[in-house]
């Protein structure tokens, strides 16, 4: 990991094991599939659902900074915390909670590299039990730290200018406009397809097969042909946000690129937006 | 309790590739299907035996993969 950027924001399976259970530290699962987390977990853990405790439930959009403080109260964390997440589907879903510990400036959170895929087959130590928390004294969050995040006027004014690389972490398939959703998932937009001029690299390629990151120069080999090599802005996006969040923690984490925004309005807004210009196929650019 | 017998394969289901991982824990079979590209989760089984846990996991897979609508570009 030492090769990494930032080395600092990821840990070991093993160092968990050996770890997890430190008073200063707090082990969370997030999961794509919410339920797994009652069917085994790492001793000690807590969960947080995504579709319930990372999102408001009302508005579209990220926790407020207030529910945010009452879920890291709630949650027994302190601001000198040491936060590890981990969870299914290669940290999916994980990413995305950090990415929101980050916008709320949380010093000391990271990834446990592999997740929970990587746990279960090194056949390491599981529990069923909740773990519940002992509330800590009242979390204070930062002001909320939007230079990692875009909306909507952002990618709109960078897909004029083109001054800005636009990742698309989606599968081929969708990125093309051949299907509408993951396969296997409820339809949410109305039209297919990316964003004139994105560049595609879907999420996994940034993956090994047993879930963990790739190396330095595997992801610089992978993502610096597409535009992103640390030289101009890049803005993520995928379907809701979650996928491109953890491309987002590569570009900037692990690559070290300081300008890198996660689109989480995604596809689900842009697909569905009057007006908004799409293009279908394979990217224009890759066809020249 | 720790996991054993740690599988995982890559198998197609209605014209998609499908990722089954199936282990055992505190007696019982869990096996999870994904899509693989995307990630997100198809089937979670648990079940007495590997094979039961897998066959509803590929009977789950193939009735929201047959559903997906595949569009002209």
């Amino acid at each position: 990991m030492a090769q990494y950027a930032h080395p600092e924001v990821l840990v070991t399976t093993a160092w968990v094991a050996q770890h997890g259970k430190d008073n200063n530290v707090r082990v969370v699962e997030v999961d794509v599939d919410t339920k797994a987390y009652d069917e085994g977990h790492v001793p000690g853990a807590i969960a947080w659902a995504w579709n319930t405790q990372l999102c408001d439930t009302t508005v579209r959009d990220i926790l407020s900074k207030v529910q945010f403080q009452k879920l890291m109260t709630d949650s027994g964390i302190r601001k000198d915390t040491t936060v590890i997440i981990y969870g299914d589907s290669n940290n999916w879903f994980a990413a995305w909670a950090l990415w929101q510990m980050k916008i709320y400036g949380h010093p000391d959170v990271r990834l446990m590299d592999g997740g929970r895929k990587k746990w279960i087959s090194e056949g390491r130590e599981m529990e069923t039990k909740a773990n519940p928390s002992t509330p800590s004294e009242t979390y204070q969050a930062s002001e909320p730290d939007l230079s990692i995040r875009a909306f909507l006027p952002q990618v709109q004014e960078a897909f004029k200018a083109g001054n800005t690389i636009l990742i698309d972490v989606r599968s081929p398939q969708e990125f093309t406009g051949e299907i509408l959703a993951p396969p296997g998932l409820p339809e949410t937009c109305q039209r297919g397809g990316h964003i004139p001029g994105a560049h595609s690299v879907p999420w996994g390629k940034a993956c090994n097969d047993d879930g963990t990151f790739k190396s330095l120069e595997q992801l610089q080999s992978l993502y610096g042909p597409e535009g992103a090599d640390g030289s101009r802005p890049v803005i993520a996006y995928c379907r809701i946000g979650e996928r491109s969040s953890h491309t987002w923690f590569v570009l900037k984490y692990l690559l070290g690129y300081d300008n890198v925004r996660n689109y989480d309005g995604s596809w689900t807004e842009w697909g569905n937006l009057v007006g908004a210009p799409v293009e279908k196929g394979v990217a224009q650019r890759a066809q020249a | 309790m720790k996991p054993e017998e740690y599988s995982e394969r890559t198998i197609e289901i209605e014209g998609w590739p499908v990722h089954l991982v199936t282990y055992k824990l505190d007696g019982k079979y869990h096996a999870k299907a994904d899509n693989v590209s995307p990630g997100a989760n198809l089937a979670r089984i648990v079940a007495d035996t590997r094979e039961e846990a897998e066959n509803k996991a590929i009977e789950r897979s193939r009735e929201l993969l047959s559903r997906t609508r595949r569009h002209a570009v």
